[in-house]
Formats: structure tokens, C-alpha cells, sequence
């Protein structure tokens, strides 16, 4: 619009002298008008900045709340049905209506437990191995690329991996110690699962490992400690709550992952015997039922599953958080 | 005396070979797995694999054309929703420390790191899916989206809070409003960290499955429409790979080797980013 106006004024001051000198007035005052509208039009643009960050960070609060309120809101229908007994009831049988998870949560505790078990010895050497031992190099820098890139393996892809090598060794190793060879179950989902884990609990590790200030270490070299002793009276101690903290993360991503597991675990709704028998985690049956859910408080039952394992692995990953953020105050 | 100092630094050794010997023996394995899965799948990847549709049981050949046109559709779509709400949540977390928005705002994106996978899916069948009565790949994007928007936040809060102040009273001190502040400055100087957050959350969501599941559904034909199932990589691996059928397994198998090579070459990338484009302090 203003630069129209300045076309027009051109094309008249072209005509006449006098007309020159008015337009030439209006053209300062048009400029002045300008410059003012276009600082206004910039506080306004600023704060219609500042009021879309502000929103968009309101919406990220009201979606988490928005999926924790639809969690509980659709999974009603099965807590008025089965009440607080949901949770150790022993028989999951959806054509009868009866809904008892316990099978499913001893299954994902067994099979995560199981994987921190298996990866802990793991995880924390090659933290150690980085960390304490070659921090520096190209040796280190090639373990710790290979880790990083091994982290970044799809699930789907483990759990195809598992299907095809994992489960014969495992039934061969069943058959061997004569317990019933199916290869599927609770012990192949609990290595696939610490396969999956040790990459991220050892970069946590690493990372916590390497904080520690080299004061002092080099005080406890000073006192003629050895390297072994160094690392169990000084980073041990130091790394304490970080190392739990890593626990804990890892701990929060096994009980959460769905498909690796779901691949290799069997899917039975019966309540596991020993570690080599098929049985179900909560993720795991979520992914095998969802779909197949043909009345409604069947579903209801299984997002009230949902509910159960959002809440636990929020709570577990939360103190491993919280513990972080006490480490790194520190 | 002696013996005592032996023992001790006899133990320390010990414990060093042991470090290095469990290192040693789970990365190795590791490598073997990654090894195995491309040997597996770099065989039946050719120009036909690329460039066809998965041919019914019983049948040789086919392809995956449409699982690798879905996944790119439905990857793209979320990196649309999830990059611009990411990276604004990250600004004001950055500019705005210790308000109390930016607490329970943090809180909130520690929550959404946490929640499992399926859990994500289901919430996109309950918001999306069911209201609407079909399964559409939009439904899974948005499960995506909402699996990304952590570790944009993060990275772009985390990148931003690194760079100096100066700069920030330096732009001010010119007069620029804050937008182009930081639009202009703020933004620019810290592309590295934020892109580098892009493209690992990016990683990370392209071989998730189970928010796939009850979303994006999968199907055999070649869709483009965003309201309708797609096909993805992942799902098409999660469907072949438990079928009892071989000829789906190879498939299967030249799919892994495609999402795995994927999923790698992004993570590399994403190194690269960060370590040519260096945040300067």
C-alpha cells in the first residue's frame, strides 16, 4: 500500500512544482507514520511470539495429562468390573470376562529383572573399559561408536534376530539341562531384552564414570592405591547414586518394550513356572489382544493394562531421573 | 610386606583383564548380531525388491515398495507435527528457567520420555482411530510425533542454555524485538544441537512398530492417502517375520537390512552434524 502511495506522489510531482513540495511533505509524514506502524507491528509480532511459546508449552502439559485422564477414563468400565483384584487375580480369560493381570506383571518383572541381571556385569565393564581405563583413543572411540550404533537397532529387529538364531540355541540349551524345549519364553525375551539395555545403561555409565574429578583419584594414587583399589574406594563410591540412576533407566525401558519381547516370549496367558516357560509381559500382551478385542470391556481391560504400565514405568523412571539430576548437582 | 604389595597389584591386573574381557565379550557378539542381520538381508535386496509390491503366499519375489514409501510418508508427516511444537517448547524452556510453566513443563517432558511405546499407540487409537472408525497412517504420524517431541525439547533447550549470554544482550542492545532476537541469533548459532536432536529423534522413531500397531495398521497395496492404513518398514518386518512362511521371511529379512542400514546412516550422519557444526562457547 505505501509503496502505491509513492508511485502516485512520483507521477505527480511530475506535473506540478507546488504539487512537488506538498506531496514532498506527506511523503516524510507517510514515512514517520510508517515507521511507527512498523514498530508497533513489531511489538505485536513480538508478542504474539511469546504467547505462542507460552501456549505450546501448555499444550505439552495438557496432552501428558490429556493421556494419563483418556488412560483412566476408558479403562472405568473394567475397574468397575473387577475392582482392585485386577491386579492378582490369576486368570486372564476375556470370552469369560475375567481379568487377572498377575501372570502378565510377573511376567514383565521376571523378564526384566532377568535382563538387568544378565546385563549388569556387562554394561558396567564396558562403562569401567570407557570411562576409567580408555577414555582417550581410538580404541576407546571405536568401542564407543560401535555401543552408541548398537543402541540404535530397531526392537522389531532384535526380536526377528531372536526368532531366527536365538530361539534354537536356547532349545538346544533346553533340551541339554531337560527342561521342555520350545525356545520361546521368559529366559529368551530376559537376554534379548539385556541385549537390548547394556548399549544404554553402559553409555549412562560412562558418562557418570568420567565426572569424577581427578583430584581425587590422583590424591588415591598419591596413597600408593592401586588401580582396582582406586576404582572401589573412589569411583564406586563417587558414581554411586548415577550407577543406580542408570539401573533404573534401563530397568524403566525393559519393562516398557513391546516388540522385541512380544516376538520371542510365547504369548500364553498362563502363569510362568520357571524361566524357560512361555508367558506374556503387559506390553506384549497389549500388542497381541489389542486388535482381536471384540467387546468393550475387554478392551477397557487391556487399557487399563496400559494404565498400570504408563504408571510404573513413570514412577521408575522418575527416581532414576531424580537421581541423575542429584548426581550432576553434586 | 612384599607379597602383600604382589598381591594387590596382582588383583588389580586381575580386575583389568576381567573389565576388558567382558567388555570384549558382549561387544563382540553385538557386532556379530548387526553382522548377521545385514548378511541375512543384503542378498535380497536388488532392483526388483526396491521397485515392487510383497506377492501373495506361494508366489517368488515381490517387494516392499510400499512399506518404504509408507514409512518415508509416515516419518515425514510426523517430523512435521513434532519439529516446529519441539523446537518452540525448547525456546521457552531456554528463555524462560525458572518460571513455574517451565517447571511443570519439564516434568511433563520427563513423563513423555518415559512412557512405554504401546502405551503411545494406544493413546493414538483412543484419540484418533476410534472417534474416526478406520485406521489411518495420520493416526500413526501423530503417535510418532508425540514419541519425538522429548528429545527435541530436550536438545534444543539443552543447546540453547549452552550458548552465551553476551550474545543474547549483544542482539537486545541493537534493538532487534525479541523474535528476531531469536529467530535471527539465538537459533542460528545453536542449528547444530537442534538438528542433530531432529535427526536422533528421527532415528529413533523410524524402527518403532508398536505405535504402528492399532494406528497406521498396515496393508499390501501402494497407498499415498494419509487417512488410510499404510504399510511401514517396521510393521511389514513385525507381520513376515512371525508368518510361518518363508518366502515372507526372506522378505522380511531385505526389509531389516533396509531399516537397519536406515536407521544406522542417520545415527552417523547425526554425528557428523554435531561434530563439524561444534557449538563455539
Amino acid at each position: 500500500m505505501d509503496k502505491s502511495l509513492n508511485n502516485e506522489n512520483i507521477t505527480r510531482s511530475s506535473l506540478k512544482l507546488e504539487r512537488v513540495i506538498v506531496s514532498d511533505k506527506t511523503s516524510s509524514i507517510v514515512k514517520g507514520a510508517k515507521r511507527i506502524r512498523r514498530s508497533q507491528q513489531q511489538i505485536r509480532t513480538e508478542s504474539i511470539f511469546k504467547n505462542t511459546l507460552v501456549i505450546i508449552s501448555i499444550f505439552i502439559i495438557v496432552v501428558v495429562f490429556a493421556i494419563l485422564l483418556t488412560l483412566f477414563w476408558q479403562s472405568i468400565p473394567a475397574i468397575k468390573l473387577t475392582g482392585i483384584s485386577y491386579l492378582w487375580g490369576k486368570v486372564w480369560d476375556p470370552v469369560k470376562d475375567v481379568f487377572g493381570v498377575y501372570p502378565f506383571i510377573l511376567g514383565t518383572l521376571l523378564t526384566s529383572f532377568l535382563a538387568l541381571i544378565i546385563s549388569i556385569p556387562f554394561s558396567f565393564s564396558v562403562a569401567i573399559f570407557l570411562g576409567e581405563y580408555f577414555p582417550k583413543g581410538t580404541l576407546s572411540d571405536l568401542l564407543k561408536n560401535t555401543v552408541e550404533l548398537i543402541a540404535a537397532v530397531p526392537s522389531v529387529i532384535y526380536g526377528f534376530w531372536g526368532l531366527a538364531v536365538l530361539v534354537p540355541i536356547v532349545r538346544g540349551f533346553e533340551a541339554q539341562i531337560g527342561v521342555q524345549t520350545i525356545g520361546l519364553g521368559i529366559f529368551t525375551s530376559s537376554v534379548i531384552l539385556a541385549i537390548m539395555i547394556i548399549p544404554y545403561a553402559a553409555s549412562l555409565g560412562r558418562s557418570m564414570i568420567q565426572m569424577v574429578p581427578s583430584n581425587l583419584k590422583e590424591a588415591a594414587y598419591a596413597l600408593g592405591a592401586t588401580r582396582w583399589e582406586v576404582i572401589r574406594s573412589i569411583i564406586f563410591p563417587y558414581t554411586k547414586s548415577g550407577l543406580f540412576a542408570g539401573v533404573m533407566l534401563s530397568l524403566g525401558r525393559a519393562l516398557g518394550e513391546t516388540m522385541a519381547v512380544t516376538m520371542v516370549i510365547g504369548n500364553t496367558s498362563l502363569i510362568p513356572k520357571n524361566i524357560f516357560s512361555p508367558g506374556n509381559t503387559m506390553a506384549s500382551v497389549i500388542a497381541n489382544e489389542f486388535t482381536e478385542a471384540d467387546h468393550p470391556v475387554y478392551l477397557s481391560a487391556l487399557i487399563e493394562l496400559g494404565l498400570v504400565l504408563f504408571v510404573v514405568t513413570v514412577v521408575i523412571n522418575m527416581i532414576g531421573k531424580r537421581f541423575i539430576k542429584g548426581f550432576s548437582n553434586t | 610386606m612384599s607379597t602383600l604389595i604382589k598381591y594387590r597389584i596382582g588383583k588389580s591386573f586381575a580386575f583389568k583383564g576381567l573389565i576388558i574381557l567382558l567388555s570384549v565379550a558382549c561387544v563382540v557378539p553385538l557386532l556379530f548380531i548387526l553382522v548377521y542381520i545385514i548378511q541375512a538381508g543384503i542378498t535380497k535386496i536388488n532392483w526388483h525388491f526396491l521397485t515392487n509390491l510383497p506377492k501373495p503366499v506361494g508366489e517368488a519375489g515381490g517387494g516392499v515398495l510400499n512399506a518404504l514409501l509408507g514409512s518415508v510418508i509416515i516419518i515425514t508427516v510426523a517430523s512435521l507435527i513434532a519439529i516446529p511444537f519441539g523446537i518452540f517448547c525448547g525456546i521457552y524452556l531456554s528463555e524462560n528457567k525458572n518460571t513455574k510453566l517451565a517447571y511443570w513443563c519439564r516434568l511433563c517432558v520427563d513423563v513423555l520420555q518415559g512412557v512405554p511405546s504401546i502405551v503411545i499407540g494406544l493413546i493414538a487409537y483412543l484419540w484418533f482411530v476410534k472417534p474416526v472408525g478406520s485406521f489411518s497412517a495420520l493416526s500413526g504420524s501423530i503417535a510418532l510425533a508425540i514419541m519425538m517431541l522429548p528429545i527435541i525439547i530436550r536438545s534444543t533447550e539443552e543447546t540453547l542454555l549452552l550458548l552465551p549470554n553476551s550474545l543474547r544482550e549483544a542482539a537486545f542492545a541493537l534493538g532487534m524485538p525479541f523474535h528476531r532476537v531469536i529467530l535471527k541469533v539465538i537459533v542460528p548459532c545453536g542449528i547444530s544441537g537442534i538438528l542433530s536432536g531432529v535427526m536422533l529423534s528421527v532415528a529413533r522413531i523410524t524402527g518403532e512398530t508398536a505405535p504402528l500397531l492399532f494406528t497406521a495398521f498396515g496393508n499390501n497395496f501402494l497407498e499415498f492417502n494419509i487417512t488410510k492404513p499404510m504399510q511401514s518398514l517396521p510393521l511389514l518386518i513385525f507381520n513376515y517375520a512371525t508368518s510361518p512362511y518363508n518366502e515372507w521371511h526372506d522378505l522380511a529379512w531385505g526389509a531389516s537390512c533396509i531399516l537397519l542400514i536406515w536407521v544406522l546412516l542417520l545415527n552417523i550422519f547425526t554425528k557428523l552434524i554435531t561434530r563439524k557444526w561444534k557449538v563455539q562457547l
